[in-house]
């Protein structure tokens, strides 16, 4: 990596973290609606994962989808202007916050339902081996989704028919209110890729540097052949599941202890540590940054609602065919 | 014109295609070396191998939601869900992506999706294998719900479905696979989401699709020999559904019945009977008649079965009602 990758990796995180802080403000403002899921403190394992994929790879993810829809290059302003419900969202304001996607850049989607695009990311590699282009498709989910059938589904068929998938799940302990162990079996999620007889690791998500150097990995043995892979991603998120969430399950001691791992100050005092950048240039990341991101709020604020026409299109590509 | 089975109508839909274009392959449970479970794809393994016609787990979750995967990068997926009663198991996919995706991501995400599956009773396999729960599907914008009643229109509505962008869930019949009818020779297609007059006649119309056309055909030819002359009307899509044959029909007649072999309650005939009363009530010199199946979940006992199930007799009392 050069110096000018490195700071994007910064730039790409602080973004993320910037604009959930400013989409939480909008949500109390009334201006954003339904569920918010923050990625704060997640920010290294998309920002990780992606910044080592292919343009011909495809990403898809759960419904805690904005720093993926960033990383993904997503502009700041689209994201926005989706959780404001506007006509100029990546998804033209049909889909909100939990339904970004912008196909044009790989990009397959923010599912809420958890898990069910699991199955889906196998489809989408099944279409490429079927028309013979090498691509890996990047599947991310939650610890709370190696729960439901469609994982196991899913982690089963790709294998059976070799499937060029990195599945990716990101561990941050709990699903909703209810930790891992109270949840999950096997409470090393890694373990559960064993069952489907497929290549696994587990890396902390904090670093978003050994998220990278492990994803890159990973994928180029999926793309030189070796069918599925799995990967644990262990993090935390700072932030409640959703807005209002009043964290009954955890204390706040835990939280702050996950703080100080804080994946963007992890990475400040290891750009500054390797001598990769000073600190007045990270200064100067942030700003520009937050720049970008006022700029998107900006241009959400400003754009324009969806068309009440709009409501009864792309019901149907054709009502009759 | 060939005299030929639905089976074979449905074969030669899904060879044809498959033929025509690479892009369209099958995936399901025992559709590959097995040859299907309805035979409907008997040879196909041999003739288009084992990538086009993909033997899966028994993963229905995992066959549509994979099916939905690869029609979003542009394949044109067969997904056969074995039988009606077990695509329940993937009504997630069904209902909240295949149907959602289109609209959800504002018109980005195309999902050119044929789910074929089997529905109905009549084969004494109990109440977990034998239902007709046609309608349930029906329910969802973004889905459409495709299900004939004959051999041609099951070739040209399946010729119709794998070539349309939107997710089709095509629906046949268990116990019409033997049905013999006139299809055309060559390539022809049928639109979706036309209903068409299978039968005219001046005194009542009968609204029905899939097996029903059958029951609802034999009652007719009964009728004419009381005098009595039914218009049958095939729904043929129950989503988008196209009314203006069945008013048509009403106008003319002013007495509908509406039969359909699933339970009554919320059922097709209820959302066709509502609609009649919506828009032709000034029509009617009868309320709306609907035959259905009794509220019962499927005996296995032969007799019982059959008296679960609308019999043509059921269909040829019904209308003696509403004249
Ligand atoms: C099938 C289904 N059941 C329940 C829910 C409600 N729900 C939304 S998120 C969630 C927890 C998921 O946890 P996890 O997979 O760990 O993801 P995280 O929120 O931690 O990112 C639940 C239960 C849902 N969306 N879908
Ligand atoms: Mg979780």
């Amino acid at each position: 990596m050069d110096k000018k990758e490195y700071l994007d990796l910064y730039y790409q995180m602080v973004v993320i973290r910037r604009l959930e802080e400013r989409a939480a403000e909008l949500y109390q403002q009334g201006k954003i609606g339904g569920f918010l899921h923050l990625y704060i403190g997640q920010e290294a394992v998309s920002t990780g994962i992606i910044s080592v994929r292919r343009p011909e790879d495809r990403v898809i993810t759960a419904y805690r989808d904005h720093g993926v829809a960033i990383n993904c290059g997503v502009s700041a302003k689209e994201v926005m202007a989706e959780l404001l419900g506007k006509a100029t969202g990546c998804s033209k304001g049909k889909g909100g916050s939990m339904h970004l996607a912008d196909v044009s850049k790989n990009f397959w989607g923010g599912h809420a339902i958890v898990g069910a695009h699991l199955p889906i990311a196998a489809g989408l590699a099944l279409g490429d081996v079927y028309q013979n282009q090498k691509a890996v498709t990047i599947c991310m989910f939650g610890d709370g989704a190696t729960n439901i059938g469609f994982f196991h589904e899913a982690l089963n068929l790709s294998k059976v028919w070799n499937l060029p998938v990195l599945w990716v799940c990101e561990n941050n302990k709990y699903g909703m209110g209810t930790a891992v162990e109270r949840a999950s079996a096997v409470p090393e999620i890694a373990l559960k890729a064993d069952a489907y007889g497929m290549k696994r690791d587990q890396v902390d998500g904090m670093d978003v540097i050994k998220v990278r150097e492990v994803a890159a990995r990973m994928l180029e043995e999926i793309r030189s052949g070796s069918g599925p892979q799995f990967l644990e991603v262990v993090t935390y998120r700072f932030r409640g599941h959703s807005m209002g969430d009043p964290e009954r399950y955890r204390t706040s001691d835990e939280v702050r202890k996950w703080q100080q791992d804080d994946p963007i100050g992890v990475y400040h005092n290891y750009l500054l540590a390797q001598g990769i950048a000073t600190e007045d240039e990270l200064q100067k990341t942030i700003r520009e940054a937050e720049e970008e991101v006022e700029e998107a709020v900006r241009f959400a604020e400003a754009s324009p609602e969806p068309a009440p026409e709009d409501l009864y299109k792309h019901v149907y590509v054709s009502e009759t065919c | 014109m060939a005299r030929i089975t639905m089976r074979e109508a449905i074969s030669q839909a899904l060879w044809e295609e498959m033929e025509r274009d690479p892009k369209v392959f099958i995936m399901g449970e025992e559709v590959g070396v097995w040859g299907g479970t309805y035979a409907v794809t008997r040879g196909f393994y041999d003739h288009f191998g084992p990538d086009r016609v993909r033997d899966t787990p028994i993963s229905e979750a995992a066959i549509v939601g994979a099916a939905i995967g690869a029609a979003l990068v542009g394949l044109r997926p067969v997904a056969e869900i074995m039988t009606i009663n077990f695509a329940f198991v993937a009504m997630d996919h069904i209902v909240n992506e295949a149907a959602k995706f289109h609209y959800m991501f504002g018109g980005q995400m195309v999902v050119p999706l044929v789910i074929r599956t089997v529905s109905g009773g009549g084969r004494q396999l109990g109440a977990t294998h034998s239902q007709t729960p046609d309608a349930i599907f029906a329910h969802f914008p973004g889905l459409k719900v495709v299900a004939p009643g004959t051999p041609a229109d099951a070739k040209g509505l399946l010729k119709a479905a794998i070539r349309c962008d939107d997710p089709v869930f095509f629906i046949e019949h268990a116990t019409l696979y033997q049905l013999r009818g006139e299809v055309p020779e060559g390539d022809f297609t049928i639109p979706i989401g036309q209903s068409k007059v299978q039968r005219e006649g001046r005194d009542v119309t009968i609204v029905t699709y899939s097996k029903m056309l059958d029951t609802s055909l034999k009652a007719a030819e009964e009728l004419t020999r009381e005098g009595i002359e039914v218009e049958v009307v095939d729904l043929r899509t129950l989503r988008p559904l196209d009314m203006k044959p069945v008013l048509e029909s009403v106008k003319k007649t002013n007495r509908a019945v509406i039969v359909e072999e699933g339970w009554k309650s919320y059922g097709v005939g209820a959302e066709v009977a509502a609609r009649i009363y919506e828009e032709a009530f000034d029509f009617l010199d009868a309320p709306v008649k609907r035959v259905a199946q009794v509220e019962v979940p499927l005996p296995y006992n032969r007799t019982l079965e059959q008296m679960a199930l609308p019999q043509v007799k059921d269909v040829v009392q019904a209308v003696r009602e509403v004249l």
